[in-house]
């Protein structure tokens, strides 16, 4: 399977190489892969760069830490109160529908052009999502868990810590990846459309300037640090997913 | 085989030392229209024997969960006492001393067969070493030691359920509660799971407490057997089996074993045509 995906990707950069190549593809809408890959290799010699680079990084590091823990807190709260939850479910399922970005200006103008509305921006952004993934990771908890804890004679610490963690945790890391993926697109898409640094800042100045090769290097940066990040959440994804299957099987 | 009616039951079992009292004990829940309380178990007033192996069998829906729950302090009554150990069992405290084994699987798919086992004696905070020995006699005890080291998805489900049984076991307890253990396991897997489990019960001379909806099961496995009726369940019925305490599965074949059986459904049939009745909606006013 793993082969197959690796083989389905291969082919289509081989194709997108070949479109641009040939000229199918207009080169100011968009360099061959080979060429991006070049662009980026040269980014990556420039000092500057790791300037714009750590702190487009550590905007979303904030995010991504405040939203997990947030939205696992928030979850938690709201899935305890039914009530709650039944009136927080339209925002919750209708909140992508809302334009997040549409409020960075306003907080620009308030807090200025520093890494504040950028993370405010990006943990807007991410929360959500991790908000139904910890409420989904819930209603799975088997209940018979319960009352084991209380078997135990857990407090409501230990059996967070003991059995609903490390249970739910399977469907808790698809969250934390979306967290990442929607950090990413809150800092980058922040620092596209106003900042005076950062990755974000630095794509939007290239695509200002035409310099297409140089948006593109900096994009494939972006997408080769996103998939990084999202590999290593896999492993401890699949380690748990396997062994809560045999009990789906049973 | 001897029967005894209701009105004979506190009487009679309190000549034996009582480990288990329950008495006038009753339990509702809110009705699902929201008006109300629906009575769902007793009154019951029973005293189990120190050492007994004691099944409570009824109708679906009868209470018998709901029993268990409320032995263990799992939940409150909403009347009478429950007393174990002749103190007194308060509902959201489970005393020390009581284990139980659920029917759902409730294995910890992330542990190992030998951490599940240590889970409980690890919280309690036991000292290492006697957790290895504890844990290592349960592994041969439940013939488990060659899976120590795999995780409950390698495992079939009696293997699973007895890996459960295993982690109460290691935990000495001096009531075991079974909550239908093996309703989810082929009748071959039963059979020889109740041989285990009457090992079980003589090596650790605890008091064990059976909830099934196997008649066979309850008619092989126990001393005494408590018929419930029908919603709310209360028991109409105890029934000494007279079985010995070297008991196992070869008692199948034994005449008396069939005619247990026999007797076990003629007292729940009624109560269970009404149980169908009540899920119907078509009992009679």
């Amino acid at each position: 399977m793993r082969r197959r995906r690796i083989l389905l990707v291969a082919t289509v950069v081989a194709l997108l190489e070949a479109a641009c190549r040939v000229g199918l593809i207009d080169p100011n809408t968009m360099v061959p892969p080979s060429s991006m890959v070049v662009a980026l290799a040269a980014l990556l010699r420039e000092e500057a760069i790791y300037t714009d680079m750590a702190q487009t990084f550590f905007a979303v590091g904030v995010s991504v830490v405040v939203a997990t823990v947030a939205g696992f807190l928030l979850g938690i709260l709201i899935h305890s109160f039914p009530r709650l939850r039944r009136a927080v479910a339209p925002i919750l399922t209708s909140y992508y529908a809302i334009p997040v970005f549409a409020f960075y200006p306003g907080l620009a103008a308030v807090m200025g052009l520093g890494p504040g509305p950028i993370i405010i921006t990006a943990i807007f952004n991410a929360v959500v999502s991790m908000i139904i993934a910890t409420m989904d990771a819930l209603d799975r908890f088997p209940r018979v868990l319960l009352k084991l804890a209380h078997m135990h004679h857990f407090s409501w610490w230990q059996r967070v810590i003991h059995l609903q963690l490390p249970a739910i945790a399977s469907n808790l890391l698809p969250g934390i990846k979306l967290v990442v993926a929607y950090s990413f697109i809150g800092v980058i898409g922040s620092e596209f459309l106003m900042a005076a640094a950062g990755v974000g800042y630095k794509i939007s100045y290239a695509y200002d300037n035409f310099n297409v090769p140089r948006m593109y290097g900096l994009m494939l940066l972006v997408i080769v640090v996103v998939v990084v990040i999202n590999s290593l959440l896999s492993v401890p994804e699949r380690w748990f997913a396997a062994r809560a299957l045999g009990r789906r099987a049973e | 085989m001897r029967l005894a009616t209701a009105s004979q039951m506190v009487a009679e079992t309190a000549t034996a030392e009582a480990h288990v009292e329950c008495a006038a004990l009753t339990r509702s829940f809110p009705a699902v229209n929201g008006t109300g309380e629906l009575p769902v178990l007793g009154p019951i007033s029973l005293s189990i024997r120190r050492g007994e192996f004691f099944s409570v069998i009824g109708p679906s829906g009868c209470g018998k969960s709901t029993f268990m729950d409320v032995l263990a302090g799992l939940t409150t009554p909403t009347g009478g006492t429950v007393r174990f150990e002749d103190k007194p069992v308060v509902g959201g405290t489970v005393p020390d001393g009581i284990g139980a084994v659920f029917q759902q699987d409730a294995s910890l798919p992330w542990l190992s067969v030998w951490e599940n086992i240590a889970f409980g004696l690890r919280r309690r905070g036991t000292d290492p070493v006697e957790i290895k020995r504890l844990v290592d006699y349960a592994l041969g005890f439940m013939g488990l030691t060659p899976f120590a080291h795999a995780y409950p998805n390698q495992l079939s489900g009696g293997m699973r359920q007895r890996t459960c049984i295993a982690r109460t076991l290691v935990m000495k307890p001096r009531l075991i509660l079974l909550d239908e253990p093996f309703a989810a396991l082929d009748a071959q897997t039963r059979l020889l799971m109740g041989d285990e489990l009457l090992r079980l019960w003589r090596e650790t001379n605890a008091t064990v407490v059976l909830i099934t909806h196997a008649l066979d099961e309850a008619a092989m496995l126990s001393d005494r057997v408590g018929a419930m009726s029908a919603r709310p369940g209360r028991f109409i019925e105890l029934i000494e089996t007279g079985w010995s305490r070297d008991r196992d599965s070869t008692i199948v074949s034994d005449p008396g074993y069939g005619a247990l059986s026999s007797r076990l459904w003629s007292v729940l049939r009624k109560e269970s045509m009404k149980a169908l009745d009540h899920s119907l909606g078509t009992e009679k006013e």
